[in-house]
């Protein structure tokens, strides 16, 4: 009995590490740009298909350049997903965001067209590659440890462990640096920011990078975890990701992560009850009614309008 | 039964306390006046009134009601109006329909009467018009009714944030800092008209101002309010000679 | 007698479209597209309530058009078909002319009730955050019907041809394209009589300024509130023609993509423009037969026309004005105010 909660925790720990993943990217767009980026999801889609391919073509199997061991594929994998997923972030930003930004429109044009944006992403793909599934090569055998009755896999065990490395990474970015500094200081005013001779540009540039990259990171892990692909992977995880983001409140990177892993430990305790089809329709309807109840997330700080 | 009367009213935002145990009375009929050092709380004060804000502690009670609770517009409906220290009109609908919309809480149809176009509804409507019209030929906007506000001169626009909160028949008129950003012929206008209004229609202004000639000239009595405490209050001559307001507010070289 | 106009004109429409589906003057597929150019005015004019009046970010119609669509049909089809799921219909078939309108009423209430889903939490949050609500309240009655094994679930639920055909037994007229044509004149002149009053004119309030708007005594949750109803009840509607048109209907119909298409009628008519609205709803049903054979390619090209819309000229096509306001002697054929 203990075994098996332990076992869902777990579970539930590395379910909401993908959620964490994504969410913080939400959370880092968000609290730059006051703007829910969201084609987000879709960029985690993209940047699973970035590592899909980066694999295949690193084990030969596109037979262009000769095969590598697993783990050798794995380490340069890594980097190299993030950093080609950062370059569609950016590239979104530079292309669909930033002339809007430019002329001074309303951000609701903005929300519009990132929502576009997702929806072409994912069409493009569907047109480009085709409707059929793509099945991720296995990189590293999968070991199984039992430490007291209960089964954890290395990967379980990578995917949390990154999660966790990933918080105190930006963590530290943002508190710790400077140019942490200078995105928070964009986010309460993006006018003074460049009269103080901060490029504004810059750092809108690298809270991209910085959340592409780490979206990419999770669609790496996810297809690792589940080796299935389609086009449409990204769209749910994507608004799960947020609202989870929200529910812990949006703008603090602590609360996307709390958010993300919430989220994770709802959804593994729903399918321990319910039929799995009601799995996405519990998780919408508990996120909305926290939502109702506290708009502000669990650990967020309300602005408050002066008149 | 006076009109207004506030008691031991105090807000705290976090751990910062704006507002400190103010009080006044308002008995109907008062043309009074609140001033104070920039960030003092006035504005805070007239937040808290209209309903904007909910006290943390004190009672408000207007015309017998307390309006802890209250949702702002409900506050209105009892007959608090108010202007704003940067204009709020409706700068996408005419003169006029920024008017009628003020006179939503008294609308007197349901939405099915809206549906059918019942009698009911097509009267009310001709009622709120005319109203409208009237306030505006009071204020001398009349010519006015159909421009959008964007388009008038700012002097302007403040006379028709004036209208817009005078067609709610309010029997307190909260006026906050009318005169800013006018040049001294709009100025003097302004006091005209704040006169004129309090003679006609017979109602309490409370009114939050920095330009001294004006809360000088039109108020009977004031209160003077520094780091959210009131520090003093009194006729005008007293005001002007209280050195606690001299050191505070008005300067060694105060009228 | 100018005021007469529009409705002698709408009659003589209405005519012109019962002789040409009768007489087969028209073929099937015609007669369907514009049965959906009047489905899809419906539902761009009542998106345009909350998008474009009140300035909010509503993505999940499709959610609404859903509620409305399961719900008048299973109720239809319980009181008009032979031989469905439910078995036999409860009422007789000459009835089905006389109630299909509640039918499609029921559908509408139903709605709006679940538009409160999105009412309630628009009282307190705005903008980003209540697009998402949207987003999740639309997955959340897809999911649910998905879940119901009981009117068919992902397989879809079928049977209201049935009931067409009970129509049929009263007169032999193309009730559906009656019914689509009625629905639509019907909620235009709702909307119409909603939005040009001083009613209506709380929303345009709320939207340029919700905290004037609540001081200067409007009701903002009651605003809100309506305005949803309104909103998602009329989208209600707009799904039980569609599935009554159809015949048949799944929850597949209704995504984001269905939401999406009817925001792109919004912005692309101008928001909170009434006749910009109708306008774009035609001009989208055209472009979308057009695109047709292309299949996925329409997906790319719908979100990239609202793409570049937002880009170089978010006002649409008509920004906030009507028609009347362009052509200023169309006011004589209808009164404006009242």
């Amino acid at each position: 009995m203990l075994q098996s909660f332990i076992q869902n925790i777990f579970n539930a720990l590395q379910w909401g590490s993908f959620y964490s993943l994504i969410a913080l990217g939400y959370c880092l767009v968000y609290g730059v740009l006051l703007l829910i980026n969201f084609a987000h999801g879709d960029i985690f889609m993209v940047g699973a298909y970035i590592a899909f391919y980066v694999c295949m073509l690193f084990l030969g199997k596109l037979g262009i350049i000769p095969g590598m061991p697993g783990w050798l594929v794995l380490a340069l994998a890594v980097p190299l997903t993030m950093m080609l997923t950062a370059v569609v972030g950016v590239t979104l930003e530079r292309v669909a965001y930033r002339p809007l930004r430019r002329k001074g429109v309303n951000r609701l044009y903005v929300v519009i067209t990132a929502l576009m944006c997702g929806l072409i992403l994912e069409h493009a793909n569907l047109a480009l590659l085709g409707a059929s599934r793509r099945s991720f090569p296995t990189l590293i055998p999968t070991t199984v440890y039992n430490i007291a009755g209960v089964n954890i896999t290395n990967i379980k065990m990578g995917v949390i462990l990154v999660a966790i490395l990933a918080f105190f990474f930006l963590r530290f970015v943002v508190v710790k640096t400077k140019i942490g500094m200078a995105m928070r200081a964009i986010s309460y005013d993006r006018f003074a920011v460049p009269l103080m001779g901060i490029p504004a540009d810059s750092v809108i540039v690298f809270t991209f990078v910085l959340g592409s990259g780490f979206a990419g990171l999770a669609g790496l892990l996810f297809a690792i975890t589940y080796p299935v692909l389609d086009p449409y992977m990204g769209a749910l995880i994507g608004w799960k990701a947020f609202i989870a983001a929200v529910v812990g409140g949006i703008g603090s990177i602590r609360g996307a992560f709390a958010g993300g892993f919430l989220l994770g430990f709802v959804e593994i305790m729903v399918v321990a009850f319910f039929p799995s089809t009601l799995r996405d329709l519990i998780a919408f309807t508990i996120l909305l009614l926290i939502l109702s109840v506290k708009p502000t997330g669990l650990f967020g700080v309300a602005r408050r309008t002066k008149i | 039964m006076a009109l207004l009367e506030v008691k031991d009213m105090t807000q705290y935002f976090g751990g910062l306390c704006a507002v400190t145990d103010f009080g006044v009375t308002f008995e109907g009929g008062e043309l009074m006046g609140l001033i104070g050092p920039n960030g003092a709380g006035k504005t805070t004060v007239f937040n808290l009134i209209s309903g904007f804000y909910q006290p943390s502690r004190g009672d408000i009670i207007f015309k017998g009601t307390n309006t802890r609770g209250l949702k702002p517009h409900r506050v209105t409906g009892l007959g608090i109006a108010r202007t704003f220290q940067n204009i709020r009109l409706w700068f996408d609908m005419s003169v006029l329909d920024n008017i009628l919309v003020s006179q939503y809480y008294h609308l007197g149809y349901s939405l099915w009467d809206c549906f059918l176009r019942t009698k009911r509804y097509l009267g009310r409507e001709a009622q709120m018009r005319a109203w409208g019209m009237e306030i505006l030929e009071a204020l001398d906007l009349a010519q006015f009714a159909h421009e959008l506000p964007g388009n008038l001169p700012y002097g302007i626009q403040r006379r028709v944030e004036i209208a817009r909160a005078l067609s709610i028949k309010p029997d307190l008129l909260m006026l906050d800092e009318p005169a800013a950003g006018l040049n001294s012929s709009d100025v003097e206008g302004l006091i005209k008209l704040i006169a004129w209004i309090h003679k006609e229609f017979k109602l309490s202004i409370w009114m939050i101002e920095h330009q001294m000639d004006v809360v000088m000239s039109l108020c009977t009595w004031i209160k003077v309010i520094d780091f959210g405490a009131t520090i003093a209050e009194g006729t005008p001559k007293e005001i002007r000679e209280n050195p606690v307001v001299i050191k505070a507010y008005l300067g060694d070289d105060a009228i | 007698m100018k005021q007469y106009t529009i409705p002698a004109l709408l009659a003589l429409l209405l005519a012109v479209l019962v002789f040409v589906s009768m007489t087969g003057a028209m073929n099937v597929y015609w007669q369907s597209v514009l049965m959906f150019m009047g489905i899809n005015i419906i539902l761009s004019s009542s998106l345009n309530i909350i998008n474009g009046n009140m300035g909010e970010f509503s993505c999940g119609h499709a959610g609404f058009m859903a509620v409305g669509a399961y719900v008048s049909s299973v109720l239809s089809v319980l009181l008009f078909a032979d031989g469905s799921v439910f078995g036999q219909a409860l009422l007789p078939p000459h009835l089905a002319v006389f109630l299909f309108p509640f039918v499609l009423v029921a559908g509408g209430v139903a709605a709006a009730l679940v538009g409160l889903l999105v009412a309630v939490p628009s009282f307190r949050t705005r903008g980003d955050y209540l697009a998402i609500i949207t987003i999740a309240a639309a997955y959340i009655v897809k999911s649910t019907i998905e879940n119901i094994n009981a009117i068919g679930g992902a397989r879809g639920f079928m049977g209201m041809s049935k009931v067409t055909a009970a129509m049929n037994t009263t007169a032999e007229l193309p009730w559906m394209i009656i019914w689509v044509f009625l629905g639509t004149v019907f909620s235009v002149w709702l909307i119409r009589r909603f939005i040009f009053s001083t009613l209506g004119n709380g929303v345009n309030a709320v939207c340029q300024d919700e905290i004037a708007a609540e001081i200067m005594s409007v009701n903002t949750n009651q605003v809100k509130m309506t305005a949803f109803m309104v909103s998602c009840g009329l989208a209600g509607i707009a799904g039980a023609l569609f599935a009554h048109v159809l015949g048949y209907v799944n929850p597949g119909s209704f995504t984001i993509l269905k939401s999406t298409e009817v925001m792109v009628m919004v912005y692309l008519g101008g928001m909170g423009s009434l006749s910009g609205a109708v306008l774009s709803a035609i001009l989208i049903t055209l472009l979308m037969e057009a695109l047709r054979p292309l299949q996925i390619i329409k997906w790319i090209v719908i979100p990239l026309l609202l793409v570049l819309l937002m880009q170089f000229r978010p006002e649409g096509i008509m920004g906030n004005r009507e028609l009347a306001d362009i052509f200023p002697g169309l006011k004589k054929f209808y009164r404006l105010k009242g």
